[in-house]
């Protein structure tokens, strides 16, 4: 067995790795400039640009995360390890779709957001800064596994923050006199935020999990 | 070709396969256990290298005929090693780890009682220092190994793919070695008492390239590949060493293998023990230690240490009455065995 390959392989899936999480919070930072626009600006020629680099940084990620799936099934033999890795990878790549989808459904939609605008971007703030909080956590996980509780407790909080704005816009748009429909459809982005929260919640509790596992 | 010396040698070969299925566990339990490495990958690297030590290393060991050689008689030592093989046999599929040597002592105590030889008391003072004693001393080595281990890696910070995969080599470094060494001293006891008989087994092979395979290394492979058929059988050993006694991490694993290397070094090497005192030191006591009670004794000593280490007292209950069984059973199937032999089939057992 050849140690030296198989450890720069190791090197390279950890970099693999690394540049992934970027992606996830840079996907994160383009989303937060992308909600800002809309609801300054709704969509015109920036939200458009917006569109184009979120689309990139999803296609890169997944290319990435391919590369990271492949290298770990074919060129590392720990089956524990491995499970453990991918399932961590496809449950943040969600993160990332859930960022894209709701930059395209500002774009397609174009929701009239009426009084809920300043609470929509609330949202889009605490639902970035607990992904941003998780991606700490998962980065934490290759490398201080001790440092892992510390973030997922943050993420737990900041995901609370997230739901009480979600609960408080909610109200705040069905005590409006907007139509049902248009109050049913405005419910459907703040779910859609919301869940990036939820997500990220989802997979901090998973770390958690593997954290007790690996323990040392 | 002396279909007899075959018949015979089967008992042996039993005792081998029965010797790795229960073993492997040692050496691969808490790396498979731990799924840091594949059952085919830890099955197939302890087969070669138990093969390998076997062949290579075992003709020391098995020219003084192991245990079996105080028998006088292939019959008897038949009887003794079958006796002994399903002993260990009926504890691997109870998925017990046990000591195959005290099993084997275990069945000759019962050869002992057949020829009117008394019991050497000697051997149960030697079990209960094994079984109680080893345990404790494992336990207390692997906590003192896995706390300074695992302070140095806290600081060093290592990513956990690269400590992973240096765990993982650790691992099978550790096992191929412990393979090796379980070739070697254990091949006297599965076929050491047939050596003189290798001559009416097999004839010199001739190997390409002009070297030639004697009879006697000839044996001493094929009581090898024997053991390492036995590590295929050896899953559910492990995964009650590695998994079920208590839920260990990566480094505990690599832990529990050292110190059951370091505990069978310290209290049982004559030779260290000479070492340590050729230093000026005290020399370590010397008591009667064995691997199988070295492995458990070293997992649940880190299962109590490591959080979430869940030690499973319900089936460390029942390893350790496994430890009695076995040596029991392996006494109590010889004397039976050897007394049907010499009393309903008129067969020669004794000398």
């Amino acid at each position: 067995m050849k140690l030296t390959p198989l450890f720069s392989s190791v090197r390279q899936l950890e970099a693999e790795i690394d540049r992934y999480l970027d992606h996830v919070l840079e996907a994160g930072l383009v989303f937060s400039r992308a909600v800002e626009a809309y609801v300054r600006r709704g969509v015109e020629e920036t939200y458009a640009e917006y569109i184009a680099e979120i689309t990139q940084v999803e296609e890169e990620g997944d290319a990435l995360r391919r590369e990271i799936e492949t290298r770990m099934t074919f060129h590392t033999l720990i089956p524990e390890l491995r499970e453990d890795v991918l399932s961590l990878i496809e449950q943040v790549d969600q993160v990332t779709n859930r960022y894209e989808e709701s930059v395209y459904a500002f774009y397609v939609q174009r929701p009239a957001l009426g009084p809920i605008d300043e609470g929509i971007l609330e949202l889009a703030r605490a639902a970035v800064t607990t992904a941003e909080e998780m991606v700490k956590a998962a980065r934490a996980f290759f490398r201080d596994l001790h440092a892992v509780r510390d973030h997922v407790k943050k993420v737990q909080f900041f995901e609370s923050e997230a739901d009480k704005v979600a609960t408080r816009i909610g109200r705040q748009l069905f005590e409006s006199d907007l139509e049902l429909a248009q109050k049913l459809h405005l419910q459907q982005f703040i779910d859609r935020i919301d869940d990036i929260a939820d997500t990220s919640e989802d997979i901090g509790d998973e770390l958690s999990i593997l954290v007790i596992k690996r323990l040392v | 070709m002396d279909l007899w010396a075959w018949f015979f040698l089967t008992g042996g070969l039993f005792l081998g396969w029965s010797l790795g299925g229960n073993d492997g566990a040692n050496i691969f339990g808490t790396a498979v256990g731990t799924r840091m490495v594949r059952f085919s990958t830890a099955a197939f690297i302890a087969g070669v290298f138990v093969t390998l030590g076997a062949a290579l290393s075992g003709f020391g060991t098995a020219g003084n005929l192991g245990k079996l050689g105080s028998v006088g008689t292939l019959l008897g030592a038949f009887l003794i090693a079958v006796a002994a093989a399903y002993a260990v046999y009926w504890m691997n599929r109870r998925a017990l780890p046990v000591s195959t040597s005290q099993t084997i002592v275990g069945a000759i105590l019962g050869w002992n009682v057949f020829a009117g030889r008394g019991v050497d008391f000697g051997a149960f003072g030697q079990f209960l220092g094994a079984w109680v004693v080893t345990p404790f001393l494992s336990a207390a080595l692997a906590i003192a190994l896995y706390l300074p281990v695992r302070g140095l890696l806290r600081r060093v910070r290592l990513h956990l793919l690269t400590l992973d995969l240096l765990t993982r080599y650790a691992l099978i470094a550790a096992g191929a070695f412990g393979a090796y060494s379980l070739g070697a001293n254990n091949i006297a006891n599965v076929v050491g008492v047939f050596v003189p008989l290798a001559g009416r087994i097999f004839r010199p092979l001739e190997l390409p390239g002009g070297a030639v395979l004697d009879p006697v290394h000839q044996l001493l492979l094929l009581g090898g590949l024997a053991i390492a058929a036995g590590v295929y059988n050896s899953r559910r050993v492990m995964m009650t060493v590695g998994h079920d006694l208590a839920r260990l991490n990566p480094l505990a694993a690599w832990v529990v293998v050292v110190a059951q290397s370091l505990v069978l070094l310290v209290f049982a090497s004559q030779r260290f023990a000479q070492f340590v005192a050729s230093l000026g030191l005290p020399p370590p006591p010397l008591v009667p230690v064995s691997s199988s009670q070295a492995v458990v004794g070293a997992v649940i000593g880190l299962g109590l240490l490591i959080p979430g280490g869940r030690v499973d007292w319900g089936l460390f209950g029942r390893v350790a009455a496994g430890w009695v069984l076995a040596p029991t059973t392996a006494a109590v199937l010889s004397l039976v065995a050897l007394y049907v032999a010499q009393n309903v089939f008129n067969l020669p057992v004794l000398p």
